[in-house]
C-alpha cells in the first residue's frame, strides 16, 4: 500500500474520514526523571482487544538530552529516492547539526518504510523573518507534508519523538527497540482499530506538531465544523482524521492564543446549558462567553485524548463521558489510560479514579 | 370586453348538509356565498373563489368542498398559469400582482439533501435522556478571547461585541404592521418572547404599546421608507435590520395601499392617514458597498454600539461577494433570503423569476467568508421558503447560524397559501386591516400556534441531532460532512459543498 493516501482523501474541499477506535495510554513522572520504555508496553499488550493491529504508536518526552535545542524532526519516506527531496529541503531552511537512521530492528515482520532523523536549527531568511522559531519549523513541516510526495513529517519537537507505524503497539515498540534505546519522562502511546482505512504509517497516532503530541480514541460528530473552523485559521488537515483537527486545535488555543488546559478543557467539553445557567454571575458569564466565541471548537461524539508537550500531560474526555478514561497515581508516576486493569497491570497504584465528562487530568512537572 | 377567464376553484356545496346558515356569506371576504332570496338558499359564485378554504373549515354542517378546477387541456409547455396569466394581461394591459412566495415548479434543494446517523462507531445520543442544546447566539465574535488569570480567579480581557442570544436557532421574519394585521404582528411577538427566541418588525414600525414589553425580543426594520424610524424605535429593541432586499422581489421596492393606512398605521409609520407608503426600490443613501457601512455604523452610534446591525439581503446571483462585502461594511449579521420568500404583494414575474435557491446562496456564501478568514465576524440568518424542521437542521448544516420564518409562520396563524395578500381581504385576519377580518385572529391563540410551531420544530432537530451523535447545535454549524445529495449534478454538490449519498 505505497503511495500518497493523503492525497486521495480531497476532493473539493469535501473530505473521506478515517472512522477508528481505539486504546490510550500515557504515563508521566511528576519528578522529571526519565524511564524506559517497558511499563507502557506493557499496559498496551494489556488492551490488545482495543486494537486491531492496524496502528500502534508513541511519543516520547525527554529523549534526546545531546541535542535539547534542535528541532528533531523525524521523517517517513514512503519512496527512499524522495529523501533527497527532503535533505535539501531541510538543508536549505534549517541549519542540519546531525542527522541519522532511526535505528530498527530487522528482524520484525512489518514491512516498514525508512525513517530518518534529523537534528535542525532554523535558518530564517527574507519574509520568514517575521515569524517565531516555532511558527516556523511549523509552517515548513506543512510544506513537507503537503508538498513532497511519499514523505511525512512524524514529529517536530524538540527533546522529544514520535514513533509509530502499522502494526500492534508491542511490534512497533519492539521495530523501534523503544525498549532498549530511549528514556523518558512522559510516555504516551495509542492502539488503533480502524474499520474502514487501509493501514498507512502516517495514519498511526500520535499526532504531532512541534512538541505538542495528542492521542485519541474516539471519532467526533463535530468534525466537519472544527475542520473548517481550523481552515480559518490556517490550518489544513491532510490526513483526515478527528485526531488531526484536535491536534490543530490544541495548537492554536494552548500554543498560539496561550490559553491553559483548564479553559481549553472547556472550550473542547464544556459544561451544559442549564449546569451554566445555575452557576453564579461571573462564572455564568465566563462559561457563556468561553461557549458563545469558540462554539465551533466544541467536540462533540465520543472522544478521549491525551495530549502531551513538554512539562505537562493532560487526559480529557467528552462532556457526556462517551468514552473511557481512567486516571491512577503511585507516587510521582501519573497515569492516564483507557482502561483501569492496564494501570493496575504495570504497578500498584496508590489511588485509581475515573475522571467525570470534560473535566481534565493534569500532570504537571514539579518545580525543582 | 368580455371576461375569458374561468374560475380556479369550484365551490361544491351538499345541498342535503347544507342548513342554509348563512357561515359561508359571513365568513367570505370575497363575496363567494350569498343568499339567493328567490330560490331560499345559499348559493356561491365559483369565479371568484381564491381557495382560502375559511368557509371549508368554519361551515357547522361540513357541507363545502372547494376544489382547484383545472380548466385547459393538459399542456407541460403552455401550463394553465401561463394561459390564465396571458388572458388576465390581454383583459387589464397590466402587471400581474401576486403575494406570497415562488410557486414555480423550481429544483429545491433541500429535498436533494439527506441528512446522517450514528451507528456503531459512534453513538448516537438519545434526547429523551440527555440534554440537546439549541441555545445559538448571533453576532459577531472575537478571533480569539484574551484571558487574563489571577489568584482563583479568571478574567476575560476582550471587549466583546454585542450578541443576540436565542433558545432555538429559528426567528421569525420581518413581517410589517402593515402588510400583516395588529394581531397577526402581535401573535409572533408574543410567541417569539414567550419562547425565548425573536421576531422581526419589518419595515412598518413597532407600535408604540408593544415597545416596553417586546423591546428584548424584537429586530427593528430599517428599509428603504424609513418608516416608523426614530431613536426611541432604534432603542427598543434587540437589534437592528437594514433591509436591503427581499427574495420575493430583489431589486423592488414596496407598497402600501392608502386605504390600509389606517390611524394606528399612520401613527406607527409616521406617514399621514390614507396615504401610499412606498418604499423606494434602493435605499437613497445607500448606492454602494461604503454608503451602507455608514449607515451600518450611524445606526451602531444611536444605538451606544450595544445592538449588533444585521443586514437582509435577497439570494442573487453574486451573494457571496456582497456578502463579504457587508461583513467587511460592518454587518454582525446577514441575513439571505431565497427566491422562495414571501411578500404581501409583488409582481409575479419578480417573484418566479428574480433570485436564487437560498440553499445554494448560503452555501457559497458560507464557503466565502471562511476562504477570507471573516466567518467568525458575523452571523448568518438564512430565510426564503425553510418548511420544516428537517429544512432548518439542513441549512445550519450548511453554515447558517438560524433561520428566518415567514410563510410558515403565518401557516401556523392560519395562512392556507391562496396568495391573495395583496388584496388586503386575507379571510384568515392576518394580512389585512379589515378591523372585521383582523379580529378573527386572536393574539394569544395566534401566539400559541406560533409558539407551538417552534417547540414541535425544536423538538425534531433534537431528534436528528442525537441520530448524528451530536448534543449541541454548534456541533452542526457548517458541518456538511452529515449531509449528502441526491439526484444532483456534480456542479450543484460542488456548490453546496457536500458528497453524493453513498460517496
Amino acid at each position: 500500500m505505497i503511495n500518497n493516501v493523503s492525497k486521495l482523501r480531497v476532493t473539493d474541499g469535501r473530505v473521506n474520514k478515517d472512522i477508528q477506535s481505539c486504546a490510550i495510554f500515557g504515563v508521566m513522572d511528576r519528578s522529571g526523571r526519565r524511564f524506559g520504555g517497558k511499563m507502557i508496553i506493557e499496559a498496551m499488550k494489556n488492551m490488545k482487544v482495543r486494537g486491531n493491529g492496524l496502528g500502534g504508536g508513541f511519543a516520547v518526552y525527554g529523549i534526546y538530552p545531546e541535542y535539547k535545542d534542535c528541532y528533531a524532526i523525524h521523517v517517513m519516506f514512503e519512496k527512499e529516492e524522495v529523501k533527497q527531496k527532503v535533505d535539501g529541503f531541510l538543508n536549505k531552511y534549517f541549519d542540519v547539526v546531525d542527522d541519522e537512521e532511526i535505528p530498527t530492528k530487522e528482524d520484525v515482520n512489518l514491512d516498514p518504510p525508512m525513517f530518518w532523523r534529523y537534528f535542525v536549527k532554523p535558518q530564517k531568511k527574507g519574509k520568514d523573518k517575521i515569524l517565531s522559531d516555532d511558527d516556523y519549523v511549523v509552517d515548513k513541516v506543512m510544506k513537507i507534508n503537503t508538498g513532497i510526495d511519499y514523505a511525512y513529517v512524524f514529529s517536530s519537537g524538540k527533546d522529544m519523538g514520535v514513533f509509530k507505524g502499522v502494526g500492534f503497539p508491542e511490534e512497533i515498540a519492539e521495530l523501534f527497540m523503544l525498549e532498549e534505546l530511549y528514556k523518558g519522562y512522559i510516555w504516551t502511546a495509542h492502539s488503533r482499530f480502524p474499520t474502514n482505512t487501509p493501514g498507512w504509517w502516517g495514519g498511526a497516532h500520535p499526532f504531532c506538531i512541534l512538541d505538542w503530541t495528542v492521542v485519541h480514541n474516539g471519532e467526533i460528530s463535530s468534525y466537519g465544523t472544527n475542520r473548517r473552523f481550523l481552515e480559518m485559521y490556517g490550518y489544513y488537515c491532510t490526513l483526515f482524521t478527528d485526531t488531526e483537527v484536535i491536534a490543530y486545535a490544541v495548537d492554536l488555543l494552548m500554543r498560539k492564543q496561550k490559553l491553559p488546559i483548564e479553559v481549553v478543557a472547556k472550550i473542547f467539553a464544556p459544561p451544559m446549558w442549564d449546569q451554566i445557567d445555575r452557576m453564579e454571575e461571573k462564572k455564568k458569564k465566563f462559561y457563556t462567553t468561553l461557549r458563545m466565541v469558540y462554539a465551533p471548537l466544541l467536540i462533540n461524539g465520543p472522544f478521549t485524548i491525551i495530549i502531551a508537550h513538554h512539562g505537562e500531560m493532560i487526559g480529557l474526555t467528552d462532556r457526556i463521558r462517551l468514552r473511557p478514561i481512567t486516571a491512577g497515581e503511585k507516587g510521582d508516576l501519573l497515569f492516564v489510560s483507557s482502561e483501569e486493569a492496564a494501570i493496575r497491570a504495570v504497578c500498584k497504584p496508590d489511588k485509581v479514579w475515573t475522571p467525570k465528562g470534560g473535566e481534565p487530568v493534569i500532570g504537571r512537572l514539579k518545580k525543582r | 370586453m368580455k371576461s375569458h377567464l374561468l374560475p380556479e376553484f369550484i365551490v361544491e356545496r351538499d345541498e342535503e348538509r347544507c342548513d342554509n346558515c348563512k357561515v359561508c356569506i359571513k365568513q367570505c371576504p370575497f363575496d363567494v356565498h350569498y343568499y339567493d332570496e328567490e330560490r331560499e338558499k345559499v348559493m356561491s359564485k365559483s369565479e371568484l373563489c381564491v381557495g382560502c378554504q375559511r368557509c371549508v373549515v368554519y361551515c357547522p354542517r361540513n357541507a363545502l368542498r372547494i376544489v382547484p378546477y383545472k380548466a385547459y387541456r393538459p399542456n407541460d409547455y403552455w401550463h394553465e398559469d401561463y394561459i390564465r396569466d396571458i388572458k388576465k394581461q390581454a383583459e387589464s394591459g397590466g402587471i400581474i400582482l401576486t403575494s406570497c412566495g415562488s410557486s414555480r415548479r423550481a429544483k429545491v434543494y433541500w429535498d436533494h439533501i439527506l441528512l446522517n446517523a450514528s451507528q456503531v462507531t459512534n453513538p448516537s445520543i438519545d434526547p429523551l435522556r440527555e440534554p440537546m442544546e439549541l441555545r445559538t447566539f448571533l453576532g459577531r465574535k472575537p478571533d480569539y478571547l484574551e484571558i487574563e488569570f489571577s489568584e482563583d480567579d479568571v478574567e476575560i480581557k476582550t471587549e466583546l461585541y454585542p450578541n443576540l442570544m436565542i433558545e432555538t436557532p429559528i426567528l421569525f421574519a420581518g413581517m410589517s404592521y402593515g402588510a400583516i394585521s395588529y394581531n397577526a404582528f402581535k401573535s409572533l411577538a408574543i410567541a417569539a418572547k414567550k419562547f425565548g427566541t425573536l421576531f422581526n418588525t419589518g419595515e412598518g414600525g413597532m407600535p408604540k404599546d408593544m415597545r416596553e414589553e417586546f423591546k428584548d425580543c424584537a429586530i427593528v426594520q430599517c428599509a428603504s421608507g424609513r418608516f416608523g424610524v426614530d431613536p426611541e424605535y432604534f432603542n427598543y429593541s434587540a437589534a437592528i435590520e437594514i433591509k436591503i432586499g427581499q427574495g420575493a422581489k430583489p431589486g423592488i421596492g414596496g407598497h402600501l395601499p392608502g386605504e390600509k393606512v389606517t390611524a394606528t398605521i399612520s401613527s406607527t409609520r409616521m406617514i399621514p392617514e390614507g396615504t401610499d407608503a412606498i418604499s423606494p426600490a434602493p435605499h437613497h443613501d445607500i448606492y454602494s458597498i461604503e454608503d451602507l457601512s455608514m449607515l451600518i455604523y450611524a445606526l451602531k452610534e444611536v444605538t451606544n454600539y450595544e445592538k449588533p446591525i444585521c443586514v437582509k439581503i435577497a439570494a442573487v446571483h453574486n451573494v457571496a461577494a456582497i456578502a463579504s462585502g457587508m461583513v467587511r461594511a460592518g454587518a454582525d449579521i446577514i441575513a439571505i433570503d431565497g427566491f422562495r420568500g414571501g411578500t404581501g404583494a409583488t409582481p409575479k414575474i419578480m417573484r418566479e423569476h428574480v433570485g436564487i435557491p437560498v440553499e445554494l446562496a448560503l452555501a457559497s456564501v458560507d464557503q466565502r467568508l471562511r476562504e477570507e478568514g471573516i466567518r467568525n465576524k458575523c452571523s448568518i440568518i438564512v430565510g426564503g421558503g425553510i418548511r420544516c424542521a428537517a429544512d432548518v437542521v439542513k441549512a445550519i448544516a450548511l453554515g447558517a447560524d438560524a433561520v428566518y420564518i415567514g410563510t410558515a409562520a403565518l401557516i401556523a396563524l392560519g395562512c392556507t397559501m391562496c396568495q391573495r395578500c395583496h388584496t388586503g381581504k386575507c379571510a384568515w385576519g392576518i394580512c389585512t386591516q379589515d378591523p372585521n377580518l383582523s379580529k378573527r385572529l386572536n393574539p394569544k391563540v395566534g401566539a400559541e400556534r406560533a409558539y407551538n410551531l417552534l417547540r414541535a420544530w425544536s423538538l425534531e432537530i433534537k431528534d436528528v441531532l442525537g441520530g448524528m451523535g451530536i448534543n449541541a447545535i454548534e456541533s452542526l454549524r457548517g458541518n456538511r460532512d452529515h449531509l449528502r445529495g441526491i439526484g444532483l449534478e456534480e456542479w450543484e454538490l460542488k456548490v453546496l459543498g457536500i458528497k453524493g449519498a453513498g460517496e
